[in-house]
Parts: structure tokens; sequence; C-alpha cells
């Protein structure tokens, strides 16, 4: 197996405010691999810095053989990206969505419509291609962007949060989606998330970020393992590294006030 | 609406059937083809939802009927000859462009927070054809403001010139001034970061710039210290080269129209190199 994402001594400081404090990480090529932790730990300051929003502080990374500080451009061919927030276009047909991006991502203009076509029926869009976003569920919504994240068939796919605000089943639904694309292809995905449940249904692999370190990283069954018995569910492997922030780090105002650092001083 | 939210599609595989081949388009084309893919993003929501268009006309019908109205009435202003409905109905189609550019960085915020900015910085896009295809967008979006404004000009019995290329000049300024303002708007936004900040800031710039221009009295007119401002206004360049080209009578004189283009061009291009090395900061 060959490592398709090299971390090395990634830091990001805002200000007095360190987000990302020298982590190291490797993510084999295929698999899945989640970021998980409470809110502020620094997992979305390490997803903008592997697809290339945000400049480390120091130390680098390679995102499919590319350094993400000086070969940028070749990163972002490299990637998909999924972003936290519902961020279809509304006014637009999920057709049109698509076809916009698939512009963007230099797809050739011949195969265009096709491949559209071809991701919006591999996430079961295929007869809603033609009604406006603004009609769609947030489930559609979330499934249309997985689909325009996979037209230029990326290396690896970044999700943040993907099934966050979704019901059961719709989150259920993205969970099959990823889970088919990670047995026919050797995509990689590597996804953030604080929900346990979704790291153990996914991911090959999982870290768990507290204040910015990555405190614990292996398998989640290797995981569960260690913190206790055949009865440990991720969530007690969570607390078990985490366990403070659930109360102090993880609060409103804890989040609230490093993320007002972090946009102040950029 | 569909209830069930369906399986992945055995056979509609996301990587097998269609073999995607990225071209690679050398840096110039590239950055022209991604700004109009960009500017027809614009196009096709305007053609989903056309409904604004028809609210934005209030405001410049109301300049043009009342503030028109009763100005004519007592050619207080000395327009050299010109009827001053004809002088007005010009700058009203500029301080129309103005208003409505001079707010597009609201437009960016909300992309921010829904994150279609993060997918834009995620992907090879060049920067700065992200923010001239906003600038180009916000031309288009200024167009169907001129369209209106010929119209009601129309009515009120504006005496315009009909001839295709003067009309063409017309658009031409029309969207160069949505693209400056805009740009100039974009670049706020990307400082100031709120929505709330950038209304603020839009409703104190726009007063300003209209008052101080050349859009309903002649430069002329003003005390010194208001003409040196109104020479710096990018607005006075737009509504002069719109008045030479959209009245009838008026002479077109190619130099000072060229003076009006290339200062316009040369202040966007300036705004637009600013808003491109800013751009990646309104995520931060």
């Amino acid at each position: 197996m060959t490592a398709i994402i090299e971390v090395h001594d990634l830091v990001k400081r805002f200000g007095e405010h360190t987000a990302v404090n020298g982590i190291n990480l490797e993510v084999e090529q295929g698999e899945v691999f989640g970021l998980l932790g409470p809110n502020g730990a620094g997992k979305s300051t390490t997803i903008k810095m592997l697809i290339t929003l945000l400049p480390p502080t120091s130390g680098g990374a390679l995102v499919a053989g590319y350094d993400i500080v000086r070969q940028t451009a070749n990163v972002r061919r490299s990637i998909g990206y999924v972003p936290q927030a519902l961020s279809a276009d509304a006014t637009l047909t999920g057709f049109e969505n698509l076809l916009i991006f698939a512009k963007l991502y230099d797809l050739p203009r011949k195969i265009q419509a096709q491949r559209v076509n071809e991701v919006l029926a591999f996430v079961g869009l295929a007869e809603a291609s033609k009604q406006m976003v603004q009609h769609y569920s947030g489930g559609m919504i979330r499934r249309l962007e997985v689909a325009q994240s996979l037209l230029h068939q990326p290396r690896v796919l970044f999700l943040d949060e993907p099934t966050v605000g979704l019901d059961p089943i719709a989150r259920q639904a993205i969970w099959d989606h990823l889970l088919t694309l990670r047995s026919q292809t050797d995509m990689t995905i590597f996804v953030t998330t604080h929900s346990m449940e979704e790291a153990d249904k996914l991911c090959s692999r999982v870290g768990i970020m507290h204040h910015g370190d990555i405190v614990a990283l292996d398998t989640p069954a290797n995981l569960k393992a260690t913190v206790g018995g055949p009865e440990t569910t991720l969530d007690d492997v969570f607390v078990h590294y985490a366990g403070d922030t659930l109360e102090l780090g993880g609060s409103y105002r804890e989040t609230s006030r490093a993320r007002r650092a972090a946009r102040r001083l950029g | 609406m569909k209830l069930q939210e369906p399986a992945a599609q055995p056979g509609a595989s996301a990587s097998t059937i269609t073999s995607v081949q990225p071209r690679h388009l050398p840096a110039l084309p590239n950055f022209i083809v991604k700004t109009l893919n960009i500017t027809e993003w614009e196009i096709r929501k305007l053609r989903h939802d056309p409904t604004d268009l028809v609210t934005r006309a209030v405001q410049p019908a109301l300049w043009l009927i009342i503030f028109g109205g009763v100005f004519s009435r007592i050619r207080a202003i000395p327009t050299n000859g010109v009827q001053y409905m004809d002088f007005l109905a010009p700058g009203i189609l500029a301080q129309s462009v103005l208003f409505i550019s001079i707010f597009y960085g609201i437009a960016i915020i909300w992309e921010r927070d829904l994150g279609v900015i993060h997918k834009y910085l995620a992907s090879p896009i060049p920067r700065a054809s992200i923010v001239v295809g906003k600038a180009l967008s916000a031309g288009v979006r200024a167009l169907p403001q001129a369209v209106i404004i010929y119209l009601l000009a129309l009515i009120l019995g504006v005496h315009m010139n009909p001839n295709p290329l003067a009309i063409l000049g017309v658009i031409v300024l029309v969207m160069l001034g949505a693209a400056c303002f805009s740009t100039f708007s974009m670049i706020i936004a990307c400082l100031l970061k709120t929505r709330d900040r950038v209304m603020g800031i839009g409703q104190v710039l726009t007063m300003p710039l209209f008052f101080a221009s050349n859009a309903i009295y002649p430069i002329a007119i003003m005390p010194a210290w208001l003409q040196v401002i109104a020479r710096v206004n990018p607005l006075t360049y737009v509504v002069d080269g719109i008045r030479m080209l959209m009245l009838y009578n008026a002479k077109i004189d190619l130099g000072s129209l060229g003076v009006d283009v290339l200062v316009l061009l040369v202040i966007t291009t300036v705004l637009v190199s600013i808003g491109a090395a800013l751009y990646p900061r309104i995520i931060q």
C-alpha cells in the first residue's frame, strides 16, 4: 500500500490560539479515513490546509504526491471536496449545478452532459435532475454535492462533516454511497466527523483530535480494544481521549471564540 | 418528492463508465474560459428567477418621473441647451448601475456562508477568473436595468440615439461601470467579512458617489472642492460616456469617450488585481 496523504508536523496558529499543533499522519490509498473530535478540536482547520484553503503556519503535507503549499494547482486537480454547509445553488437545477462544475473542472465538452448524468444516477438523483435545487430535501442536496465532487474522478475525496443535520435515513444513504465508492474504486476518502456511529460504519481507520493534537490513531476495532472490553463503543473511546473537552473545550463559547480569532487573524 | 432515499445504482459507477481526461488549456485561454463559465452561472440564475429585475426598476422610475418631472419645470440647472429630462436619463442609468453593484459584495459573503467559495477555492479555477467572472456577472445583472431605463426614457419623451453602435457603446459602459463598482464592493467584503458591515459601507458610499458626480447636474456648477472629487469619481466617467452615446443630439467626441473607457478599464483592472489577492481571505 502507498500513502496518498502524508502530513508532517503540520501546525496552524491564529495569533495566540493554536488550532493544529504539529500533527503527523499517513493515509493509505483506497482507505476511508475519519478525523474525529469535538467542535474546536482542529478538524476543519486540518482539512482546510489539506485542500489548500489555508496555508499552514509550519510543517506541511503531500496530497496525491503534491505539496499543499508549493503545488496547489496539482493538489486541487487531484481532490474533490464536499463542504460542511449545503452549498449547492438553490436557484439552479441539479443538472445545471453539476454542469457548471464539469466546466470548471475542464471536463471535455463532449462528455460533460454524459458524465453529469452518470454521477447523478450514481447518487440516485437522475429523476430529480431537472428540478430546481430549492425543492430538494437536505439529503438530496448532500447527495448532489457528493455527485459534484466526483465529476472529475478525484483521487482523494474530502468530506467535512458530511451528515451533519441530516435525518437518519438520509444519513444512511450518504454512507451507502460512500461505501459503494470505496468498494468500486480505489478513491481515498477523508472525512471529518463528530459522530462515532459514522466513524464506526465508514472508516477503516480513525484519528481522534483533541486540542489540535491527534491523540489516538488506529482502526475502530483496535481503538475499542485498547480502551476497554468487548462491549466498548467508539463513544467510550472518544470520551476516553477527549473527555474533558466535552465539558470545557467543546463549549459553544470556546468554539466561537476560536473561530472568531481565526477569522480576525487569518 | 421522494420519501425513500435510493441506494447507489449498480452499474452507474462513479468512475468506471466515462473516462474523464481533463483537458489542459494554456493560462490565458483557461482564464478566459473560466471567467465566462462563472458568468454563465449568473446568467442561468437570472433566467430562472427574474423577479428582482422588476423591483429594481422602481427606484430609477421614481427619480426620472418625480425628480426629473419637478426639475424639468423649474429649469434651474444649466444643461447646455439639453432638456433636463434628457440630461437626467443617462445619469439615472449610471446611478442604478452604481446602486446595484455597490452591494454586490453581500452576494459573495452569502456564498462564503454557504460554502460555495470553499468549493471554488478548492478547485483549479484561477482566482482572478473568479473575481473577473463575478464582475462580469454584475455587468450582466445591470443590463436589464439599462433596458428598463431606455423604456422609461422612451415613455417620458427623452430624445435618444437609435444608432445600434451607440447603444452597444452604452451596454459596454454599463457593464464596465458595474464591473468597477462590484469589484470595489467585493474588496470591501473580503476586508470586512460580514453582511451588515458591507451593507453599511455601501450605504455610506452610494450617496457621496452619486452626488459628487455629473449624474444630476453638470460638474461646472459645483463648488471647486466638489469638482475635484467629481473628477476622480469613476461614476462621472460612466455618466459622461453614457450621456454622449445615449442622447440623440449629443456630440460624440471619440477622444473624451476613449478617456472615459480607459479610466474605467484602468480602475477596474487595479481593483480586480487587489480583489484576486484578497479573495481567499474571505474564508478565514
